[in-house]
């Protein structure tokens, strides 16, 4: 009598090899529908914008009626908010990472700053919105200016840049830094001249990441007052302002359905400097990376 | 450079040591100088932080002198301008689209997470995952404009009697923009799983279905777990897909075809509309702010409590 069944065996492993191929194809396809709806959400946004997509477009304010309405004070706006949150938002993550990574000892305190900004991460950002309302709006009397967005975007993508920063910073390997001290260099001056540099990739790569989050905000610029339509261009940082994403929310709202492919276009517009903006993140990331 | 070297060579040892420690004491200013700063910049991360507990809870704290605690907890009819504060109806519109959102984003998200990490190539998970990570970059207010327009028509054909402004239509919007969040923390934690225990499985004659069901994601589940609780924090969170898709009539229903009203949205509806600084309706919006910051924040703390208490160690 034969110990193993052969027939028995093979038909329990074909069921069983049966059950893996079915179940490959279900995770392949829940992986596609993530595409799928990608590709429905461009080619619907394509095909119902690109009518409206011109010169007048990119070049004119918004308007009561459809076939007049621009996206310029929105780009230019955007523009205006990103002057002010890029250097906020580099100088203040890079110097955090750079003091988590080089200078704290493993303590409460950098554990308490390592979970504090982790939880600010996760914080909703209307929540930022109604800080920025508070603090720049109310406290600091500012107005609906374009400081005071431009602060409370810094503020959201904070986190962000602090984490890649940190990531770029750690990668350094510990040998550059010891050859540095070995030549008679100090803490800082090996911070600025041997790590930094080295690190520069990483952190500029976060930062474009950072401000691509920024520019496509659109809840809190809604709390701290950026105006849903403004006919004159901000001169300074201390004008109201309006912004892409602002513009398009607006146009969603408008009454007449005209305003669907308005929305449409402003959006191929916010989509198109997105992508610039990553692409250039990955050409840094893939020129840089490689060295070291 | 010779005349300069000249000069140092004719120093004597006691003058070139005070010139030395000239030069040092500017470089030791700097080198003290330099962490305090850094420091000060890392403590406003801190700061920002003890800013929105602040600006909450003092504004929250003028509201509640207005309106009754016992009345924004327990009832259920929201209106604020006939002064009903009952927040339950805009806590079951967050809840309505949380749920629905989680219906659509965990699946999908887990089974995207296992075709990436166990079943696909090298070169079609290199192909995939920037794709998928596409859908997290993309602004939330492109979403809303998409359900609005695409999702909601297309769902009015299956459901006949849809609201135009409906809360199933955001909630499948939202658990879509989340799926990349959950399929990227899941794998990453299944990506942590050691291969040995795989091939363990494989060896005794798993097949890969089996392997990922029975050994890897328990070993993983600790991160997969965190990943579902920090994609709800997103979900409650979200703003601008409800705003614009989801209406803003707070009802205390849990029937997703209906227009409801979440707390973010009910946020937006009065930061745009002309609401008076100062007024009890200006502090409803604190009031409710910071009940959506106390539901994230559980979910955050959550999440790092999961992963941090159940991680398996290998």
């Amino acid at each position: 009598m034969a110990l193993v069944n052969k027939e028995t065996v093979s038909n329990k492993m074909n069921s069983r090899i049966l059950k893996n191929k079915i179940a490959k194809v279900i995770f392949f396809i829940a992986t596609i529908i993530g595409l799928l709806f990608l590709g429905a959400l461009a080619y619907r946004i394509l095909t119902q914008g690109l009518g409206s997509l011109d010169m007048d477009f990119l070049t004119g304010f918004t308007s009561q009626s459809p076939d007049r309405a621009g996206i310029k004070a929105g780009v230019i706006g955007s523009l205006w908010l990103m002057s002010v949150t890029a250097p906020v938002t580099l100088v203040i993550g890079v110097a955090t990472a750079i003091y988590l990574e080089e200078y704290a000892k493993r303590g409460k305190f950098t554990r308490f700053i390592q979970i504090n900004l982790q939880n600010l991460a996760g914080v909703p950002s209307i929540v930022f919105g109604l800080l920025g309302l508070t603090i720049f709006v109310y406290i600091f009397k500012t107005g609906e200016i374009i400081l005071a967005g431009g602060l409370t975007l810094g503020l959201l993508v904070l986190p962000v840049i602090v984490v890649a920063a940190q990531e770029s910073i750690r990668s350094v390997p510990n040998e550059l830094r010891e050859a540095s001290y070995g030549m008679g260099a100090t803490k800082w001056q090996t911070v600025r001249r041997i790590v930094l540099p080295a690190a520069i990739p990483g952190i500029l790569t976060g930062g474009i990441l950072a401000l691509s989050r920024a520019i496509g905000e659109t809840a809190p610029l809604l709390l701290v007052g950026a105006a849903t339509a403004i006919f004159t261009l901000p001169s300074s940082i201390f004008d109201p302002y309006t912004a892409m994403p602002i513009q398009i929310y607006s146009w969603t709202k408008a009454p007449q359905p005209e305003f669907e492919y308005v929305a449409s276009a402003g959006i191929i517009v916010l989509l198109v400097i997105l992508l610039l903006l990553n692409s250039i993140a990955v050409f840094i990331r893939n020129k840089f990376s490689k060295r070291l | 450079m010779v005349s300069s070297k000249k000069n140092h060579d004719e120093l004597s040892v006691k003058e070139r040591i005070a010139k030395n420690k000239q030069s040092n004491s500017s470089t030791m200013f700097v080198e003290k100088l330099v962490p305090k700063l850094l420091l000060l910049c890392a403590t406003l991360s801190v700061l920002v932080t003890l800013g929105i507990l602040y600006t909450l809870l003092s504004e929250t704290f003028t509201f509640f002198n207005q309106v009754s605690v016992v009345e924004f907890f327990t009832t259920t009819y929201w209106n604020p301008w006939r002064d009903s504060y009952g927040i339950l109806s805009l806590i079951s519109g967050t809840l309505l689209i949380t749920i629905t959102a989680m219906i659509i984003a965990i699946p999908l998200g887990v089974a995207s997470a296992i075709f990436l990490s166990e079943y696909a190539s090298d070169k079609v998970r290199r192909m995939l995952k920037p794709i998928l990570e596409v859908l997290a970059g993309i602004p939330t207010v492109v979403y809303g404009f998409f359900a609005l327009t695409f999702v909601t028509p297309m769902l009015d054909k299956i459901i006949p009697d849809l609201s135009f402004f409906n809360a199933l239509s955001a909630g499948i919007v939202v658990g879509v923009m989340i799926v990349p969040m959950v399929a990227s923390l899941t794998e990453d934690a299944m990506g942590a799983v050691p291969n040995t225990l795989r091939e363990g499985a494989m060896a005794l004659g798993s097949t890969r279905l089996e392997t990922t069901i029975k050994v890897v994601i328990p070993a993983a589940l600790s991160g997969i777990v965190a990943s579902f609780a920090l994609a709800m924090s997103r979900a409650i969170g979200e703003t601008m897909i409800v705003a614009i898709a989801a209406g803003a009539t707070p009802k205390f229903t849990l029937d997703p075809t209906q227009s409801i009203q979440t707390m973010t949205g009910y946020i937006v509806q009065v930061s745009t509309g002309d609401v008076s600084f100062g007024s009890t309706i200006y502090y409803s919006i604190y009031a409710v702010g910071t009940t959506l910051f106390v539901f994230t924040l559980i979910m955050n703390l959550l999440a790092q409590y999961i992963s941090r208490r159940f991680r398996e160690e290998y």
